[in-house]
């Protein structure tokens, strides 16, 4: 396959080299096919692959909270019920996906082993910064697929142990990197989603208030965005929900990421739009 | 080439001064026991180190000349998180790695002027103490896989691996593992007994059983100094972990260099 011989994978002189502690670039050198950006797409054929849709991120107290709903769309189809799209980066950071799935996990694989390689080479983890650079990097690398329309963008949320707290950080096809106050979404469903946030969201809330605010997010874009699945209370399919704190990440189980969403969809049978928020009486 | 020299007498030369040079150097200990896969060895320092992680539940450690195990070790991360990105996780194995080192050190002997000056081990840990795997490769390429549950690296290897061999059982606690390992280690050490071990000269670490993921971790810090005071309470100087049924202290425990 594409000429590549074992021989020249396999070369001792590759992996004794001094080299970075970048396992990408150990790649782009050893075995240059296995990287995501090397493999090109004839002509544009983005549209009919499967798309991961929408996530969402909001700094909570002492953290950070993500969550992704659990559906992929191929053109008007919707391919699986029950992806997931959110996943650890490392210890502490997370990370999420939209756009054409198969470039988009690729992406988080090769950003997981990234994190891990560079962490066992130098014997310390990468910090938020870096992590969130680096990411970038990765994302520029698939620049050439992302204008054939292979578009897949990430989400990095993580808990900065230096400054310790949250951080969100979102990233543009050319790997343009912007780091994010308080919340984010990506993803079909995120103008919603975002929406949702601006009148949910309260600075200094706790986890769980964060943790209910996003599956908000998360319904109210399903509400209004086809590409984005909303609770599948029949299937009990509920979105992924991962928290980053000083303890770590953590993918909340199916059943208590159920309960948030059994929550919102009861008070939706009261409330179709959710809950109002307050409004400042004019007085003059 | 101006002079004739007989292959067999390159390869012995280069074979001797390997073995020399390795057995001029302090030995390190590798040892199951109930919690994991524990390693110890003498080193003064917290930058440089002799044991690390190669892939979850697989740790290197490693004797010899600092520059060229690094460099070795660097090598084996790169080959297992290739061979994990490319195939699956469970795909990166210790008999894997084992081999993969057994030929790059193969090769290196045969090619390079200078043999490295080395002793590896490779270990998995499994769920259970029986399907732990200890690989022990040296300078040359040989592969050996441990079978007794502890293997010692470098140094003077057969007078430390005697002490284990008299007292080493199966399904020995953390803490009897770590006298164990003292005690055998201390039999290299010039006169002075064990009892001056402090943590601040040890380098420990322990592929840990029970944890899911990633099994390694140092043993530094508060946690090495409780084990250590834990494990030295026990009879130490060559002799069972277990009973306190021990002969003579480390006697003739001179030389070595």
């Amino acid at each position: 396959m594409g000429g590549i011989e074992p021989q020249s994978r396999w070369q001792p002189s590759a992996f004794l080299a001094a080299g970075s502690s970048s396992f990408a670039d150990f790649l782009t050198t050893a075995a240059p096919d296995l990287l995501p950006a090397q493999r090109e797409a004839g002509a544009a054929l983005g549209h009919d692959l499967p798309h991961a849709t929408t996530i969402v991120a909001a700094i909570c107290e002492g953290g950070v909270v993500m969550a992704g709903d659990r559906r992929a769309t191929s053109g008007n189809m919707i391919s699986q019920r029950d992806m997931e799209k959110v996943f650890p980066g490392d210890e502490y950071s997370c990370v999420g996906i939209s756009g054409v799935a198969g470039i988009g996990v690729d992406l988080v694989r090769l950003f997981q082993v990234e994190l891990e390689h560079y962490e066992k080479l130098e014997g310390r983890s990468l910090s938020l910064e870096g992590k969130a650079n680096r990411l970038a990097g990765l994302v520029r690398g698939n620049l050439m697929g992302a204008m054939q329309g292979l578009v897949a963008v990430p989400i990095l949320a993580g808990f900065d142990e230096e400054v310790r707290h949250g951080r969100i950080f979102t990233y543009d096809v050319a790997g343009g990197r912007y780091e994010e106050q308080r919340f984010s979404s990506i993803g079909s469903g995120s103008v919603f989603a975002r929406g949702s946030l601006k009148k949910l969201y309260r600075d200094g809330m706790s986890v769980e208030d964060v943790v209910l605010a996003c599956m908000q997010a998360l319904y109210d874009a399903a509400d209004d965005d086809s590409a984005t699945g909303g609770p599948d209370v029949s299937r009990r399919i509920f979105p992924v929900v991962a928290t980053v704190t000083e303890d770590g990440f953590e993918r909340l189980s199916d059943e208590a990421a159920g309960r948030y969403a059994l929550a919102v969809v009861n008070e939706r049978m009261q409330l179709p739009d959710g809950p109002a928020a307050a409004m400042q009486q004019i007085t003059s | 080439m101006p002079f004739y020299v007989s292959p067999e007498q390159v390869m012995k030369d280069k074979s001797d001064y390997a073995r020399k040079r390795i057995s001029q150097i302090r030995s390190g200990v590798v040892i199951t026991c109930e919690a994991g896969i524990l390693f110890v060895a003498p080193n003064p320092s917290r930058a440089l180190r002799k044991f690390s992680e190669l892939y979850d539940r697989i740790a290197f450690a490693a004797v010899g000349r600092y520059n060229e195990f690094e460099s070795l070790r660097k090598a084996g991360v790169r080959y297992a998180d290739m061979t994990g990105f490319q195939y699956d996780r469970r795909d990166v194995t210790a008999r894997g790695l084992a081999d993969w080192y057994a030929q790059l050190l193969g090769a290196l002997f045969t090619d390079s002027p200078k043999p490295y000056e080395v002793e590896l081990v490779v270990a998995e840990v499994g769920v259970t103490p029986d399907a732990d795997q200890i690989y022990r490769i040296i300078f040359d390429g040989s592969v050996a896989e441990e079978h007794g549950g502890f293997v010692v690296m470098g140094g003077q290897a057969e007078r430390v691996a005697e002490v284990l061999r008299e007292s080493y059982k199966p399904g020995l606690s953390l803490t009897d593992a770590m006298t164990l390992a003292i005690g055998a280690l201390s039999v290299q050490n010039d006169g002075s007994s064990s009892e001056t071990i402090t943590a601040d000269q040890l380098e420990a670490a322990l592929l840990e059983r029970s944890r899911t993921h990633r099994a390694f971790r140092r043993l530094s810090g508060a946690r090495l100094d409780t084990l250590l005071t834990e494990a030295l309470k026990k009879p130490v100087p060559a002799g069972s972990a277990t009973a306190g049924e021990i002969g003579s202290p480390s006697d003739g425990a001179d030389g070595g260099e």
